[in-house]
């Protein structure tokens, strides 16, 4: 029961950089492989889910998302054979699970569901240890891996160890679910609309907690959510499914968002894909621009002729802690007879450099000068962004995702353009690589479509 | 004699009657919770198989229980076997019918979250489906109770234990001075014992049932 390595330093945003690629972290997670998995139920005409190949990296947070009846859930539940395939195969760490017993499967992945699934006769402890128990764990190794998750999502083991499920909020409720689904540490985790009951606050915050969870822990992660927005926020990359899961699109939030792959596609992703593109993309990724300071302490002569000097007809006043306090401009002073304590307006609204630029845009449309102060973990000045800044950035961005999209594609047709080579060659001898099965090869992060 | 001095007078062979009848009713009672339950939890899944347990256990229990003993008689002759076969028969359909209600009503995402999580069969059952569905059953078995307190007492027709031996009697020698008292005294120990029963069911319940699903 290793204790989790802590996050590395300044790892990458959830959604940062395409594919699979989890940075230096060593990663816990293994390999989902689907090969022409197909669901077929009795007296339907059309199979539930049809023919579907995808391989997900280990380490990623992959998310499955599409309106409802689609098929995502049920494709989620052929990952754990909770619903078993008609046909196809299932590989998780290159191992063939598909006819395995399905109880030993389930053992090496977590299962979180919505309304947490939490077991109402047991305590949050008993919830919690029920799966290391059944693994044969002792019980002190039980309890201390309790205590461990307790803390991991957050919640106070001594306060929470004895408590009834009845006894927590909903949010509460479902850290605890996600604490017994990695209680026994499993490779692969996955989440069947986790937060489809809680209310918008406590969705935000499990959210985060997920976000951070998935830094510490590097697992596989399948999630299925019919929520596009929360699908952008937490995946590395997106599967948009349609009827009959079939693989509308398989891809980065960014490219799906800049390139959508077809009409299906971006009608899911809605109106505002710009605005939701900013999202994805911190202040620190932005360029960060200089501002001309003052510290209160300066003294009052000195800040006077800088503001009539400078270039600038604008300083930002900081405090003794070197936070931003107050926007100067050329006439403040004189109007306010010398007093520093009178001038300017003060700094109303500022952005930590973790924030979304989508914050920050929030920040600069609501300032009167377009602008807003970036600062530090302990809200020192660091800079500041403006309307200029954010437009720029904003434009670079969608061009550099157009750029990027465009290569996938390029990429993809290659790819296509072989297998038809290959298949023109040699039909005989390419016989038994089903026909998807050689795209899967080449679908590092870029876009990848199914062969329909 | 009036009532308290044929209490007086008759306490040993009455309280040898009681506990007789209250063993009666236990063993009874646990061979028919063993059965009901195991009934429950093997047709519990299909619908037709549930529907079929409820019903036939249903049917028993509209025989009358005088005509079922009597019934029993020439296969099992006298005594203490047609009293238990009847009174675990009668039993039954309380028992078996919550625990069929009882295990179908646990809620189908913890179940699908036992199987989610890696739990076998055998495992769900005992310790996911079984004791949510356990007040439910318990209610049954309490009712199965009360009800063959009252059946056992038909058992002294076929010479069987317990309190009904007093009823009988004062029944058969009707207008003799003590009549009345025998009557009286078998019918309130049985009423006795009922309560006591439940008393105890209130306690089990009590301590089975989980603090977190107590109503």
């Amino acid at each position: 029961m290793p204790e989790t390595q802590p996050p590395t330093a300044a790892a990458a945003g959830p959604a940062a950089d395409a594919g699979p690629a989890a940075g230096a972290a060593p990663v816990t997670g293994a390999t989902i492989q689907l090969e022409n998995l197909s669901k077929r139920y009795h007296g339907s005409a059309l199979p539930a889910v049809d023919s579907v190949n995808m391989e997900i990296g280990a380490g990623e947070l992959v998310v499955f998302v599409g309106p409802s009846g689609c098929g995502k859930s049920t494709l989620l539940k052929m990952i754990n054979r909770l619903i078993e395939p008609t046909s196809g195969r299932i590989r998780i760490g290159g191992e063939d699970v598909t006819r395995i017993d399905p109880v030993k499967l389930r053992r090496k992945v977590g299962y979180a569901i919505q309304a947490s699934g939490l077991f109402p006769h047991m305590t949050v402890g008993d919830n919690i240890g029920l799966v290391p128990k059944m693994i044969g764990w002792s019980k002190t190794k039980v309890k201390d891996r309790v205590e461990e998750m307790l803390d991991l999502v957050g919640l106070d083991p001594k306060e929470f160890h004895g408590r009834y499920p009845r006894q927590l909020s909903g949010g509460q409720q479902q850290r605890v679910g996600v604490a017994r689904a990695l209680a026994a540490d499993p490779p692969v985790l996955l989440m069947d609309e986790p937060f489809g009951a809680v209310d918008p606050i406590t969705r935000d915050h499990l959210q985060d907690e997920l976000i951070r969870l998935q830094r510490e822990l590097h697992k596989t992660i399948v999630f299925v959510t019919h929520d596009f927005d929360e699908a952008v926020k937490l995946g590395d990359r997106i599967v948009v499914l349609r009827e009959q899961s079939h693989i509308a699109q398989f891809d980065t939030p960014e490219a799906i968002l800049t390139n959508p792959s077809d009409d299906f596609v971006s009608g899911f992703v809605g109106a505002g894909a710009a605005l939701k593109r900013l999202n994805l993309t911190r202040v620190r990724d932005v360029g960060i621009a200089d501002f001309p300071t003052v510290s209160v302490d300066d003294p009052l002569q000195s800040i006077f002729d800088r503001l009539r000097a400078g270039t600038h007809s604008e300083l930002l006043l900081l405090d003794r802690k070197g936070r931003p306090y107050k926007w100067l401009r050329r006439g403040d002073l004189m109007r306010a007879k010398g007093s520093l304590a009178r001038a300017g307006t003060l700094v109303g609204d500022y952005v930590t450099r973790d924030a979304t630029l989508r914050d920050a845009l929030e920040a600069v449309l609501t300032d009167s000068s377009g602008r807003v102060a970036v600062t530090g973990r302990r809200g020192e000045y660091i800079g500041v962004v403006d309307m200029e800044t954010l437009m720029n950035s904003v434009h670079e961005l969608l061009e550099e995702d157009r750029l990027s999209a465009m290569e996938a594609q390029h990429e993809l047709e290659e790819t296509r353009a072989q297998q038809t080579h290959l298949a023109q060659e040699g039909g005989a001898a390419a016989g038994p690589v089903p026909e998807n099965g050689a795209g899967s090869s080449v679908a590092g992060g870029g876009g990848r479509l199914e062969g329909k | 004699m009036n009532f308290w001095e044929y209490l007086g007078n008759r306490h040993q062979q009455l309280l040898a009657d009681a506990f007789q009848h209250a063993s009666a009713v236990f063993q009874c009672m646990v061979i028919a919770t063993l059965l009901g339950v195991l009934i429950g939890v093997l047709t519990y899944r299909r619908e037709w198989a549930g529907n079929l347990a409820i019903t036939s256990t249903a049917t028993i229990l509209t025989v009358p229980s005088l005509a079922l003993i009597g019934l029993l008689i020439p296969v099992l002759g006298l005594g203490v076997a047609p009293t238990v076969t009847a009174l675990v028969l009668y039993g039954l359909l309380p028992i078996t019918r919550n625990a069929v209600v009882g295990l179908r009503g646990v809620d189908p995402t913890l179940v699908d979250a036992a199987k989610g999580i890696g739990m076998s069969r055998a495992a769900r059952l005992l310790r996911v489906e079984l004791p949510l569905a356990w007040p439910p059953i318990l209610t049954g078995i309490r009712v199965a109770t009360q009800m063959l307190m009252g059946i056992a007492a038909i058992a002294a027709f076929a010479s069987g234990p317990g309190l009904g031996n007093q009823i009988f009697r004062g029944i058969s020698s009707l207008g003799s001075s003590n009549a009345l008292n025998e009557v009286l005294s078998g019918t309130l120990g049985i009423v006795i014992l009922a309560l006591l029963f439940d008393a105890v069911y209130v306690l089990i319940g009590r301590l089975t049932i989980s603090r977190g699903i107590r109503a």
